[in-house]
């Protein structure tokens, strides 16, 4: 009778999960008619636009992931070591973001830093494209945070800044050197989600009037039949491929802990 | 001495936080407040209560109405197909097999929103999707005369529940795990019956984690825009579209009232994180 | 027919048999305890009988009434489980209510029960508690509450004072001994503390890869162990094989050092038998009223409080001596030669075959 139940309920999220992905992959197929052909993913590589438009999601998603670990690695570092009353406060700013619409921030952006503000980022292309960078850094703030105090946590970070410390090494030393590298599994973890998140984005893209790959895909939608389904498969293979590269990373890291 | 000495580091201990502070004063916390000022500003910079009363309009008020529906229902199912499937993969005595995969695959799916969820569902049960045309050609069912549209409310719900469902399975997986073995065979041996123990012990200890699982889940549904607009284009009337559609050419006619807008979206997603954090101290007096 | 009685119970988890052919009969009011080293299969015994595995044979009889087929909520047994267990959901007195609650008991009569079973446990103040704020062995004494509170008609106990520390450990047995006499409840307890075992039950099952290798009262199995697991699990056992004289005499020889058992040996002459001794049978100094008397020398000498633990050679081997701490008589001295006296009657005779035989399985 339970395990009746259990099917059951395995069953429909299976078909459930399976009949949108199945729906896509087919439909991106079918440009031609009657047969199977690759036609919409040629059509979609073709596209100057998509070109142009995943190079820059994939440069901002690479930029993201780099502020993101600048930011977050000290910080969570700093809390843990110097700050730990600060901890719950700072764990309350990092989940925020998971509460405030990102479109309710962005817009707040496209006023506190517009032309005639004090801080006019959206003056320039630079500008902006730094802005939507915070912004995606924002984005992706719970999930970074989250990684790497996780990762923190399983090593002693007290007794091994100590540790540096006696033996003459500097905060940069300690951070890049000692704290880093053991807290790296996590910290890629955090980076491929980031990169997933980044490279699909598209409100604060859209809002901000960057030329990203979400909105590219959005007006791709509205105006095309079968190259939307195309992307959808690229998308969902780019998503897979940072869940898998996070998968593995974990894995590794086990492996590697579990053999000293 | 040692007294300077001492403020100093403390001093110092605070620096090590500036850059992080910074970030998110700048790029969270004060884009936000300038968004609940502004709801509550003529356009001189007085102060008003206007712009809040500015929303009780027909069209506003079905845009807050059909956007908390899509949120709470696809929070809810979420939650309770989640919770189901989850359950049938931690206790459910499935094969051991199944059960990484479809957590891995859940780590996928929840985050794979955005535009190209929408056209995988306009691929599948959109007009001329998979689904509908195998239904229409092979069985003669016409879904759209059953009353289904893709491009409605239970459209949205049922396209959301494709990142509600994983996330839930993803954060109540583990909160199952939990669930020791010994109080499902206490409660048995006490002469409870299956539903007893779910209802007495396993749920209850459940309950801070399903709740705070149905906050989040709301928030993810009401502020996402991308979705929405992938698959309906602007012409869906629900909150963040409305709000996506003033940014862009200010079709309220009103910038201050664009704020109200957001605020009132914020409000909204804070009252359910309040409503869930209050539950959750209750639930948890039993927790140390 | 006993109140409880297992027969023939087997279980197997694919092709390992964890229980063989296990019979007991446990009389009403009884206290058995099951004792044996870790993986014997005592859980798997106590889970059978509680419905939470099925036996893949045999028959469990609970009050005259087969109850293999019925599920472990329609058993009527109290179970305490190792590591409490007690819902962290629900206060004390909620805990204690559970079983009543769901057995449809009303709301008056339940507050009665459990205001008595929380005396009982001496508990009386902390209704209100959640278990996160108890002690360990206050949680655990709440568990026991639990269990007796709709009246079951077995309570089964799976090392229910393994993870309490030393001092609680000692104490709550002794109120778990007390409470079970005091309600006269048949019980089962699983243990492999062998003190516990010894100092709590009516009787004692010493369990060996899945079968009951003795069953017998504490005294029994202590003093006339009839395997050699059984003699050398349950207490400190100095065993030899020696080669049989005289087998209707019990006259045997240990490397040409004859000892007088004073019995009829299971084995005949020239062939070789298990001998035992438990190391207080052996008493330092020449003793008159003893039949044995050998020479010894001292190796090891330790003084642990009431008892003091010599090691001495003797005939070439190894000896565990006890003896017990007197104000007027210092421990002799390491290398120091001396006699000790054993009494026939003392010699414990090991009737399974002796090493090279066939081992019981
Ligand atoms: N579900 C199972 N599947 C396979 N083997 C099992 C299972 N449960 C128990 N066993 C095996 O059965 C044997 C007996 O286990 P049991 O738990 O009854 O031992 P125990 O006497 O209670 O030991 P301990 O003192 O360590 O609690 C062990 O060898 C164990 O590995
Ligand atoms: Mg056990």
């Amino acid at each position: 009778m339970n395990r009746f139940m259990a099917w059951i309920a395995f069953l429909f999220g299976a078909t459930y999960f399976a009949l949108p992905l199945l729906g896509m992959a087919e439909f991106s197929l079918s440009m031609r008619r009657g047969v199977y052909s690759l036609d919409a993913y040629r059509a979609v590589l073709a596209d100057p636009q998509f070109q142009a438009t995943f190079a820059f999601s994939v440069v901002m998603a690479l930029f993201t992931i780099a502020f993101g670990i600048l930011l977050v690695v000290p910080t969570a570092f700093w809390v843990r070591l110097k700050l730990p009353g600060l901890r719950p406060l700072v764990e309350f700013l990092t989940l925020l973001p998971l509460v405030i619409p990102a479109i309710v921030v962005v817009f707040g952006y496209l006023r506190l830093y517009n032309t005639s503000s004090w801080l006019p980022m959206t003056g320039t292309a630079m500008g902006t494209n730094i802005l939507l960078m915070f912004g995606y850094a924002m984005l992706a703030l719970p999930y970074m945070y989250r990684a790497v105090d996780t990762g923190l946590r399983a090593i002693d970070v007290a007794t091994l800044t100590e540790a540096a410390q006696s033996l003459g090494a500097g905060w940069g030393t300690i951070l890049a050197q000692v704290i880093l590298p053991n807290v790296l599994p996590a910290v890629l973890s955090g980076a491929f989600l980031t990169f997933a998140i980044v490279i699909g984005e598209f409100t604060m893209a859209a809002l901000l009037d960057r030329p990203a790959f979400g909105p590219y895909m959005q007006i791709l939608g509205a105006n095309k039949a079968y190259e939307p389904a195309a992307l959808a498969v690229i998308a969902f293979a780019i998503t897979w491929a940072c869940m898998a590269l996070i998968q593995l990373v974990t894995r590794f890291s086990k492996h590697a802990r579990a053999q000293r | 001495m040692t007294g300077m000495a001492a403020v100093r580091a403390r001093a110092l201990n605070w620096v090590g936080i500036v850059p992080f502070a910074v970030f998110v004063g700048l790029f969270l916390i004060l884009p936000t407040l300038y968004i609940v000022v502004g709801a509550f500003r003529t356009p001189d910079g007085a102060f008003t209560f206007d712009n809040i009363i500015g929303l009780n309009t027909a069209s506003i008020r079905n845009a807050y109405w059909v956007s908390l529906k899509v949120s709470f229902l696809s929070a809810l199912l979420g939650c309770a197909i989640g919770f189901a499937i989850a359950a049938a993969i931690t206790l459910g005595g499935l094969p051991r097999q199944m059960r990484n995969p479809m957590i891995t695959f859940s780590g996928v799916a929840s985050n794979f929103a955005g535009v190209p969820l929408a056209f995988a569902f306009i691929a599948t049960i959109g007009p001329a999707g998979l689904i509908t045309m195998y239904l229409r050609t092979e069985l003669g069912i016409n879904l759209r005369l059953y009353g289904w549209n893709l491009l409605s409310t239970w459209g949205l719900i049922v396209t959301y529940l494709f990142f509600q469902i994983p996330l839930m399975i993803l954060i109540i997986t583990p909160a199952l795990d939990g669930l020791k073995r010994e109080w499902r065979e206490a409660a048995e041996v006490l002469g409870a019956t299956g539903l007893q123990y779910w209802r007495m012990v396993a749920l209850p200890i459940l309950f801070p984690s399903i709740l705070g699982t149905m906050a989040l889940l709301f928030a993810n549904a009401f502020g996402a825009v991308a979705t929405a607009i992938a698959l309906t284009g602007p012409s869906l009337n629900i909150a963040p579209i409305l709000l996506y559609a003033q940014i862009r050419g200010d079709v309220l006619g009103s910038p201050n009232l664009g704020y109200a807008l957001a605020f009132g979206m914020i409000v909204i997603t804070g009252a359910a994180n309040m409503i869930y954090i209050m539950l959750r101290i209750r639930a948890e007096r039993w927790l140390k | 027919m006993a109140f409880l009685e297992l027969r023939n119970l087997e279980k197997s988890y694919g092709a390992t048999r964890v229980v063989k052919d296990f019979t007991i009969g446990v009389e009403e009011g009884e206290f058995i305890s099951l004792l044996g080293p870790s993986g014997c299969g005592k859980t798997t015994v106590l889970r059978m009988v509680g419905g939470f595995e099925t036996p893949s044979q045999g028959a469990i009889f609970i009050d005259g009434k087969d109850v293999v087929a019925l599920r472990a909520n329609q058993r009527a047994i109290g179970m305490v489980f190792q590591a409490y267990a007690l819902f962290p959901n629900l206060t004390v007195a909620e805990n204690v209510a559970f079983g009543l609650k769901v057995g449809g008991v009303g709301r008056a009569e339940r507050g009665a029960r459990v205001a008595e079973m929380l005396a009982l446990i001496g508990l009386r103040d902390l209704g209100d508690r959640y278990p996160f704020q108890l002690s360990g062995g206050q949680q655990q004494r709440v568990a026991l509450a639990r269990a007796l509170a709709p009246r079951p008609k077995v309570l089964l106990l799976d090392e229910p004072l393994s993870a309490l520390d030393a001092k609680i450990r000692v104490s709550l047995r002794t109120e778990i001994r007390a409470i079970q006499k005091r309600l006269g409840i048949t019980t089962i307890f699983v243990t492999h503390d062998q003190e516990e075992a010894l100092s709590m039950s009516d009787r004692v099952v010493v369990m060996n890869g899945g079968r009951a290798d003795q069953i017998g009262t504490p005294f029994e199995i202590y003093n006339a162990p009839t395997s050699r697991f059984v003699a050398g699990f349950v207490g400190t056992l100095n065993t030899f094989d020696a080669v049989v004289t005289d087998q209707a005499a019990g006259g045997v020889t240990l490397d040409d050092v004859p000892l007088v058992i004073g019995r009829r040996l299971p084995v005949a002459a020239g062939q070789t038998v298990g001998i035992a001794l438990r190391p207080e049978a052996v008493q330092l100094g020449r003793d008159p009223s003893r039949e044995v008397v050998l020479p010894a020398k001292i190796v090891e000498v330790h003084f642990m409080g009431a008892v003091v633990r010599i090691a001495a050679e003797v005939a070439g081997r190894k000896f565990t001596i006890d003896t017990f701490n007197r104000v007027d008589m210092p421990p002799p001295a390491v290398g120091k030669s001396v006699e000790i006296s054993i009494a026939a009657r003392d010699f414990l005779i090991l009737s399974d075959p002796v090493e090279g035989g066939q081992p019981r399985l």
